[in-house]
């Protein structure tokens, strides 16, 4: 196995990137987590694993990318710092790094009253802003946050998430910079429906200079029905789907939603991949693996370049 | 004597219960009208507040009610007397009552024996 | 002040069940000014109980008593001469003044009579909101006096998350985002620049982390 994150790698080179997620199962068959993988590979630079997503339990991130990892996928771990304190977190940093997991995705994490235990006790030590402070201290020191030295540094691609679609919208570039400034390397987007707020964002982003700082993965979903476009819209926090959105796909007969859906995520997957500032395209086909292929390549990101 | 029905707090009804009445009625002016601009809305949401007391300990919701009436309606002030006593008559004593009278009879029962 | 809600009446008959003796205990501070634990809440207690136990058919002797404070010895101690008369104490002061009661009483039973809840400002008359968690080191200084600890869902130092909408948490929509309020503060204050800056990582030690905490002051000692 490589020393380095293929992502990165990809990145480095110039390239247009592609990213997916596989969220784990909901149980412990390894099979369920390999049939989507075969869907990913081959199609992405790197593949997302999801962590508890939305507060519900699932197999672990971390086994997640191990299983994608064994088909040949760069798997990226998304860990949140809702259900780990600071020690369990630098344990599990070590661990990944040491299993060869080269991307990692830190996030605060979705509030546990959203997922299958509201009962739950949170933990929230430190915020995601730190983990990636702490993750890449002890990658480019070698040294935990306590200061003591590591016996072989981590080895990541730290990234982070936005939502430039939350509120208030005039703190959602200072807080990207905050996070470059804690150290994150890459950026992967909340999915983007609303295309003039995104280009007022990354406008926004440019002045502040931090195009060249940060490599900014742009998150797409496809919609697989207008239905879906209003339940997103009502129940995800901070998700904007603009009246067009919905009414293009709305206008189309119930069985041909999920092609327009499709069609309407290639065209803007073509238009992002052209914008200034943009380095990769994120795509999170949620449980609708097996249009990534279909997206991928329908977006000319395909085949996927092979760097030595 | 009370000045308003604003006066009248929980734990002074309770007592009337405590005491041995089987119901209570509260007799408040108009809403709107109170002296001391809302003393009877006080008391509405304090007798509403001792209804749920006595509805979760078993003694009956509708052993207390509030009315409302001005100094000048007589007549409806009898009229809802009699509406109320008519309810609590219905109702029978209330079971602290009945207890009581239960463990007299008890007693005298032994006495006789 | 502290703050909390009475316990259910079921659940405070169901604790004093074995008992035919007790003392229902308030307390003048916060639980009065909360108004759930102070002299006419002992008052409508004890009388609901006497009811309840008495419509079922064994009476129950109850002795009415309020504290000054229930957290301070003095006080507390006022009850010493009587206390073992009786065979339990329904305690409604906050949690830690039921403590220092079954701390002192040693032998005699307590009973908690209401749910403790939080350090919280009373909003309006009816409405008490959370707005400190005790951490041990403050830091509303740096955020436009808007606790991050409290008042963010997820005490975030480097907030809002992607969940806040029109100023509203995605944990409920009752609930304000603290980081709105928080930004909105810093930017009246025209202290932005707060907000721009990497904040170390928080030091739980000095909250209830480290364990239950004492403070001690030599010059008072
Ligand atoms: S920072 Fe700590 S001490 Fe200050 S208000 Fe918040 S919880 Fe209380
Ligand atoms: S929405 Fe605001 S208050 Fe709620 S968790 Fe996010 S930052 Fe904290």
């Amino acid at each position: 196995m490589k020393s380095e994150s293929n992502l990165k790698r990809v990145l480095d080179a110039g390239h247009i990137s592609v990213t997916a997620e596989c969220g784990p199962p909901r149980g412990a068959d390894p099979e369920i987590v390999r049939k989507k993988a075969a869907f990913v590979a081959g199609n992405v630079d790197a593949c997302n694993v999801t962590d508890n997503q939305t507060a519900v339990v699932r197999m672990s991130s971390l086994a997640g990318c191990m299983l994608i990892k064994e088909l040949g996928i760069d798997p990226l771990i998304q860990m949140v710092v809702r259900d780990r304190n600071r020690i369990a977190l630098q344990s599990d940093l070590l661990g990944a790094s040491a299993l060869g997991v080269r991307n990692l995705l830190c996030l605060s994490g979705d509030h546990q009253k959203f997922g299958d235990d509201p009962q739950a006790k949170n933990v929230f030590d430190i915020d995601s802003m730190q983990l990636i402070h702490m993750a890449k201290t002890m990658r480019d020191e070698g040294v935990f946050p306590s200061g003591d030295k590591l016996d072989g540094a981590l080895q990541f691609y730290i990234g982070c998430a936005v939502n430039p679609f939350a509120d208030p919208y005039e703190i959602r570039v200072p807080r990207l910079k905050l996070k470059v400034e804690a150290g994150a390397d890459f950026v992967q987007t909340q999915c983007i429906y609303n295309m003039e707020k995104f280009k007022t964002y990354i406008e926004d982003a440019k002045k502040e200079g931090l195009l060249d700082k940060v490599k900014i993965l742009a998150g797409v979903t496809p919609l697989k029905s207008a239905g879906m476009a209003k339940f997103m819209r009502r129940m995800v926090a901070g998700m904007d789907i603009p009246d067009e959105v919905v009414k293009r796909i709305g206008d189309e007969p119930k069985e041909k939603q999920a092609a327009k859906g499709i069609e309407m995520c290639i065209e803007q997957i073509q238009e992002l991949k052209e914008m200034e500032g943009i380095a990769g395209i994120h795509v999170m086909a949620i449980e609708w693996e097996e249009k990534l292929e279909e997206i991928i390549g329908g977006a000319g990101l395909l085949p996927r370049p092979v760097i030595e | 004597m009370l000045p308003c029905t604003g006066r009248i707090d929980e734990a002074l009804l309770l007592k009337a219960f405590e005491n041995g009445a089987d119901g209570v009625m509260v007799v408040g002016c108009l809403e709107g009208d109170c002296h001391y601009v809302n003393g009877n809305i006080r008391a509405r949401a304090r007798v509403e507040r001792v209804y749920g007391i006595l509805e979760t300990i078993n003694i009956g919701p509708d052993r207390i009610r509030m009315y409302n009436l001005s100094a000048g309606e007589g007549s409806k002030f009898a009229a809802y007397a009699n509406e109320f006593v008519e309810q609590i008559l219905e109702l029978g004593p209330s079971p602290i009552n009945v207890a009581r009278t239960s463990t007299d009879g008890i007693t005298s029962q032994e006495e006789a024996a | 002040m502290i703050t909390g809600t009475p316990k259910p009446i079921g659940e405070i008959l169901e604790m004093v069940e074995p008992y035919d003796k007790i003392i229902v205990a308030g307390c003048h501070g916060c639980v009065t000014v909360c108004r759930v634990g102070g002299e006419k809440e002992v008052q409508v207690l004890a009388s609901t109980i006497r009811l309840a136990r008495e419509a079922g058919g064994r009476k129950i002797e109850i002795k009415e008593v309020s504290l000054e404070r229930q957290c301070d010895p003095e006080y507390v101690e006022l009850m010493r001469p009587y206390v073992e008369d009786y065979q339990a104490v329904l305690s409604i002061a906050c949690g830690a003044g039921i403590q220092f009661l079954a701390e002192k009483f040693t032998v005699t039973p307590l009973l908690p009579g209401i749910n403790t809840g939080f350090l919280g400002v009373t909003e309006r008359q009816g409405e008490w909101a959370e707005r400190c968690q005790g951490c041990g080191d403050c830091v509303l200084h740096l955020t436009g006096g808007i606790c991050p600890v409290t008042r963010c869902a997820k005490s975030l130092f480097h907030g809002p998350c992607g969940g806040s909408v029109q100023g509203v948490c995605e944990v409920d929509k009752d609930i304000k985002c603290g980081w709105q309020l928080i930004i909105d503060r810093l930017k009246a204050l025209d202290q932005m620049d707060n907000y721009g800056k990497l904040k170390p990582y928080k030091g739980w030690s000095s909250a209830r982390d480290g364990g239950p905490r004492r403070i001690l002051r030599e010059d008072m000692i």
